[in-house]
């Protein structure tokens, strides 16, 4: 590197990184508790003081994916040896699995009314954004401005309606209400998001293809749409980042078929009171993917959630 | 956007024609594009809205659907604005606010400021560093309860190995005091990345020259701080306190799942208290007004406070 009297020093660069380094180490602390809690017996994870290194177990995930009731000794006798792993860790603590918990279908619905709202919010997001973007539409600084305004709307203060109208149309804790409920909300975020995208594309490739010959739809979705496939790609995961994470919503318009896993796990209670291992499984298992997702999307994070004010 | 030959040819060409060659108009092409985003928001943001404003001037109840619902005019805005504990809730919320902004920004800019400092590895670290603000803040909110036990906890733990005295003897969650303190810490924890990332994008846009020129006029390093990167980094700054502040007023998620509002009512937010008014108490007239009262501040200070960085950012 050539020499530059804005280049900061050898020394300042270590203390920088010092200080940054034991920033980072506190704050990921907390997260790793979370998953070093997932392996711990409920014993070591309430001990006193807090332990670091255990034996690890899977007696959490076992509790997170299993209802189980206690057993008396005649239970056992009559149930015979344990069959599996999992049984085996349920025996130690004699209980027995009396079945499946609802831990998988609450993360299969996080997981449908994810990539359903996703879907469905990039399709409608990447229409509106060519059409913002590219033509005259009447009142386009309005109808942006109204679209981003939407977001400031504390969920709780538009959910009294929407439950009401959910309730008249039926789409009380469906999978479809839902759907579309966290499609609105994304929308805003996408459009600008995208917006922002198509309007980086050059005009020209476009006007090439209408020259010869596509029509204004082909050249949309056979010129424009590919050029702007990072741009949707990282604003699909930022959506489904937010659906996913959602939970004032969730709360308050589902309760059964169409629950997801946020307002679930909190709630997820062992046979002897609140069963914090499993909690934890439960939160690793949900929050893992997020952190993978943040990994793919570092380099679009600050434009992603600025709705696309700061691009660097 | 500047318009190019061909959009320019579009307008001239009349519709009939345009529609022969193209198949459809450029026109027709935008109306179809944009009026479902527009008619998705209209049905799940606005209808609402407006339900909303007029649910505000009844006494209407979900709950008691057969009573008839009588037009009340302006006496659920009035109960509201002479109720001492909205006026309670309002505090709790603004001292939330400033002072997790407060705190955030300092943070979040120091940390920016040494990023920026470019130090071998800072991408890695940066990364690790974000991963907080894109977890579910419910799920997260709700794990820190499990930190904040007095016994157990590790929160605990740490804060007694460095300060003495039992964990046992404090509850951030459970004492009235700290609780306000508990729910500022988490949510720290939680978004000064958020700070930082804007932060760093600003320091990151003022060009080096403007540095070698005041190295050039002998400035110190302190004097180009204060003259150079705050004036240039305000405007980002002020972006993050927006950005920070909308949510923060909105917030719900974290710390319905750290205090749940308690203990009392010291930690409950407006959004907690509409949230116990509208589907606790079921007073659905009641509860919109505070919706709309809420939604009124919101857009109004947002409002007043984009003009205010539309200026910083002309300077």
């Amino acid at each position: 590197m050539s020499f530059s009297v804005t280049e900061p020093t050898k020394g300042t660069k270590w203390f920088s990184g010092i200080l940054v380094v034991i920033y980072a180490v506190i704050t990921i602390v907390p997260l790793l508790w979370i998953i070093a809690t997932g392996f711990k017996s409920p014993a070591d994870s309430i001990a006193y003081p807090p332990v670091v290194f255990f034996e690890p177990t899977l007696e959490g995930y076992v509790n997170l994916f299993t209802d189980r009731t206690r057993a008396t000794a005649e239970m056992l006798e009559e149930a015979g040896p344990p069959q599996t792993w999992y049984e085996e860790i349920a025996r130690e603590r004699g209980t027995v699995i009396s079945g499946p918990s609802r831990y998988g279908e609450r993360f299969l619905n996080s997981v449908i009314i994810g990539f359903g709202s996703t879907a469905l919010c990039m399709v409608l997001g990447t229409a509106a954004a060519y059409a913002f973007s590219r033509f005259r539409v009447p009142l386009k600084d309005d109808l942006l401005f109204f679209i981003l305004s939407t977001r400031m709307m504390p969920p709780i203060a538009v959910a009294i309606p929407i439950f009401l109208m959910f309730r008249n149309l039926g789409l009380n804790d469906t999978h479809l209400g839902m759907i579309l409920l966290y499609t609105a909300v994304n929308l805003s975020l996408s459009v600008w998001l995208l917006k922002g995208f198509i309007d980086e594309i050059p005009m020209e490739y476009e006007e090439a293809a209408l020259i010869d010959g596509y029509t204004r739809f082909q050249a949309f979705y056979k010129v424009v749409l590919p050029q702007a496939a990072t741009g949707i790609a990282s604003t699909a995961i930022f959506c489904l980042i937010f659906a996913w994470n959602e939970y004032a919503f969730a709360v308050l318009l589902t309760s059964g078929t169409a629950q997801t896993a946020p307002p679930f796990i909190p709630n997820i209670i062992g046979v002897n009171g609140k069963d914090w291992p499993a909690v934890a499984a439960g939160a690793t298992l949900f929050l893992v993917p997020v952190m993978v997702f943040t990994v793919l999307l570092r380099k679009h994070l600050l434009r992603g959630i600025t709705f696309g004010a700061v691009r660097k | 956007m500047t318009a190019s030959p061909i959009t320019k040819a579009a307008q001239h060409t009349p519709d009939g024609i345009a529609k022969k060659i193209r198949g459809l108009s450029d026109r027709s092409i935008a109306w179809i594009f944009v009026a479902p985003t527009i008619f998705l928001l209209l049905a799940v943001n606005i209808f609402p809205l407006i339900w909303t404003i007029r649910l505000s001037f009844t006494n209407y109840r979900v709950n008691r659907p057969n009573k008839e619902v009588e037009w009340v005019g302006l006496r659920n805005y009035e109960r509201i604005l002479n109720d001492p504990d909205i006026w309670h809730t309002m505090q709790a919320t603004a001292h939330f606010l400033f002072w997790t902004i407060l705190i955030q920004v300092l943070i979040g800019f120091a940390l920016a400021y040494l990023i920026n400092n470019k130090f071998k590895g800072n991408d890695l670290w940066t990364t690790i560093i974000v991963f907080p603000m894109m977890l579910s803040p419910a799920v997260v909110g709700n794990f820190w309860t499990f930190l904040y036990q007095p016994q157990i906890g590790l929160f605990n733990y740490v804060v007694t190995f460095f300060t003495g005295g039992d964990p046992a003897d404090f509850s951030m969650i459970g004492d009235v005091y700290l609780a306000p303190w508990a729910i500022i810490i988490a949510d720290t924890w939680m978004w000064t990345p958020f700070v930082m990332l804007i932060c760093l994008a600003g320091l990151r846009s003022i060009p080096d020259s403007i540095y070698e020129a005041a190295e050039c006029d002998r400035a110190s390093k302190w004097r180009q701080f204060w003259t150079i990167t705050i004036p240039m980094a305000l405007p980002f700054l002020m972006l993050a306190v927006l950005f920070r502040g909308i949510e923060n007023f909105k917030m719900f998620d974290l710390v319905v799942q750290l205090t749940g509002g308690g203990p009392g009512n010291t930690t409950t937010l407006t959004s907690i208290d509409l949230k116990r008014e509208a589907f606790e108490k079921w007073r659905t007239g009641y509860s919109s007004a505070y919706a709309v009262i809420l939604f009124v501040t919101v857009f109004g200070l947002a409002s007043i406070y984009v003009k205010a960085l539309n200026k910083v950012k002309e300077r």
